[in-house]
């Protein structure tokens, strides 16, 4: 029950990528990401998949882990894939029957476009949310947008709210549950029925929820102001963030990956994406 | 009648997991009908997880749940008849409130049941009426009520089912003395009337001691003392030992004896105890 509950998808570690200061992450991904669309050909492409398997080495995650988070991707995978091969005009025919044509470059191109789909979502998971508790991902957002407070964007309000939202997220799952357990024994019945009626029967556990989501949100208010919490201004921190020496070097191997995407893009010939 | 029978019932949280655990271990035990069961034990003792075995909100992972000789998961797409013979009423049972009026909120249940409109309208009333609500309440929304009273319009959602098993988690936890008292009578009255089979868990010795024909004691997922409140209360030590308590008043007879006076450690009321003090002094002085 309660247990089963994992929030997000932060796995418990000490790795490399688990001690990156999480301001530098949110940086790290973005840049990761331009990389990825960057590549061109199969050569680059490969020099991608080396760097996600060794992403997943080091974060020492199980891939059983990192393969279960792409599960939910699996459809437009194979969506993207199926349109690629049938629709891309190359000029080498692999099956020409009835209405169906399919090039080598269309094959290829969907591979590519399935590699580049799996290392955008793996890559950027191990990167950032396998590695960073939600608590440490909003410090460091905060700290990123902090300039924007310069012009007045309610910058600290919107983190709190957000770590906030996080918080409660396995309070609400329990608090669900339980409604939920408490009508049954009532005999409500929400797995039978037509679609009108199971949305009716969510009734009796919608609104027990949200009443009791105000009264929480109401009750949190006030022992904020009980312990004069006016905000952001002038507030310190009891986590720091430090950049250390692992930034650093992770900065210069996100280089050198874009450095060696670029070249072999520009260098070794091999078949090219289309899009 | 409606008995219920635990048979080596056994139910694990986060089976093959790291976090797993063993919140029953192997329970049999027997509710009967007519009588009030209290259940005791400290937090995490399984009390709870026993509770909802009990209406097949949990299903055990072995041993079976009988109710009148009938195993409740016989067929599992029957549980929910299961659940109308067996009313479970939660801890603070106040956040299942749901509906406009308290009427409507009360013949949830009855409804769920089937039952035909009129049936419904007597058995709301009745309900209404165990548990001390007043027909000028029953029209107002269930979240204009106090405290004490959203607890009773939860009790009567379940009783309003008359179902023939009452279970009730902590019925009377954060209500104030009187509250305590006012509600813990109704559920003995609503037991003597209908003769049903009522089971209390509860943190308060006393309140067992007052009004429970029969306590079971919970410690770590096993069942590990039955029998009368006297007979459960005179166990003094072992009970302190699984991190429960006695009630006050059986302190008092143990310090008592301690001091020279023995009254008797079966001593579980303070009716009991006056009693026993007054025949003791009889006695002596005749």
């Amino acid at each position: 029950m309660k247990a089963d509950i994992a929030f997000g998808q932060y796995y418990e570690g000490n790795s490399f990528l688990h001690r990156l200061d999480p301001r530098w992450k949110i940086l790290f991904v973005i840049f990761y990401i331009v990389i990825i669309f960057l590549a061109k050909n199969i050569f680059s492409f490969a020099l991608l998949i080396l760097s996600a398997i060794f992403l997943t080495l080091i974060s020492r995650i199980p891939l059983r882990t990192i393969l279960r988070g792409l599960r939910p991707l699996v459809f437009i995978i194979f969506f993207t894939a199926i349109i690629n091969i049938f629709w891309l005009k190359g000029d080498t025919v692999l099956v020409d029957w009835w209405i169906i044509h399919i090039y080598l470059e269309g094959l290829i191109n969907a591979l590519l476009i399935v590699v580049r789909v799996v290392i955008l979502v793996a890559g950027t998971s191990i990167l950032l949310t396998y590695t960073t508790t939600p608590i440490a991902l909003t410090d460091g957002l905060e700290r990123l947008l902090s300039p924007l407070a310069k012009i007045h964007l309610p910058v600290h309000e919107f983190s709190m709210m957000m770590t906030i939202a996080l918080r409660f997220i396995p309070t609400l799952v329990e608090e669900t549950e339980k409604i939920m357990n408490a009508q049954k024994a009532r005999g409500a019945d929400f797995s039978t029925g037509s679609l009108v009626r199971r949305a009716k029967a969510l009734i009796p556990i919608l609104i027990p929820l949200f009443i009791s989501a105000f009264r929480r949100a109401e009750e949190l208010a006030t022992a904020m102001e009980c312990r004069c919490y006016t905000g952001g201004k002038g507030r310190t921190r009891m986590n720091i963030l430090h950049s250390s020496w692992r930034d650093v070097a992770a900065l210069l191997a996100l280089c050198a990956l874009c450095a060696g995407v670029v070249l072999l893009n520009i260098f070794a010939p091999g078949y090219a994406l289309a899009l | 009648m409606a008995e219920i029978t635990l048979e080596n019932v056994t139910y694990v949280y986060g089976k093959g997991a790291p976090y797993e655990m063993r919140a029953l271990d192997d329970v049999s035990l027997t509710f009967r009908a007519g009588e009030i069961t209290g259940l005791i034990g400290h937090t995490g003792s399984g009390k709870s997880t026993l509770v909802q075995m009990l209406n097949g909100l949990l299903k055990p992972d072995s041993g079976r749940v009988l109710l009148d000789g009938k195993d409740i998961w016989e067929d599992p797409k029957q549980i929910q008849q299961i659940r109308f013979q067996v009313g479970l009423v939660m801890q603070y049972p106040e956040y299942q409130l749901f509906d406009e009026t308290v009427e409507a909120d009360i013949a949830f249940g009855p409804k769920n049941m089937g039952m035909d409109p009129e049936k419904i309208r007597e058995a709301v009333k009745r309900a209404a009426q165990f548990t001390g609500l007043r027909p000028e309440l029953l029209k107002k929304s269930p979240f204009d009520l106090s405290g004490g009273q959203k607890r009773r319009a939860a009790l009567a959602g379940v009783m309003a089912m008359e179902p023939a098993v009452l279970v009730l988690d902590e019925p009377a936890a954060g209500l104030d003395p009187g509250g305590r008292r006012e509600i813990l009578g109704r559920i003995r009255e609503y037991q003597q009337k209908s003769g049903a089979n009522v089971i209390i868990v509860s943190h308060s010795m006393e309140d067992m001691a007052l009004y429970c024909d029969r306590v079971l004691v919970m410690e770590n997922g096993r069942l590990v003392m039955s029998g009368t409140p006297a007979q459960v209360f005179s166990r003094a030590e072992e009970l302190i030992a699984v991190g429960l308590d006695v009630p006050q008043i059986t302190r008092v007879a143990r310090a008592l004896r301690d001091a020279g006076v023995d009254i008797g450690l079966d001593i579980y009321t303070v009716k009991f105890a006056a009693h026993r003090l007054l025949s003791g002094r009889e006695a002596h002085e005749g």
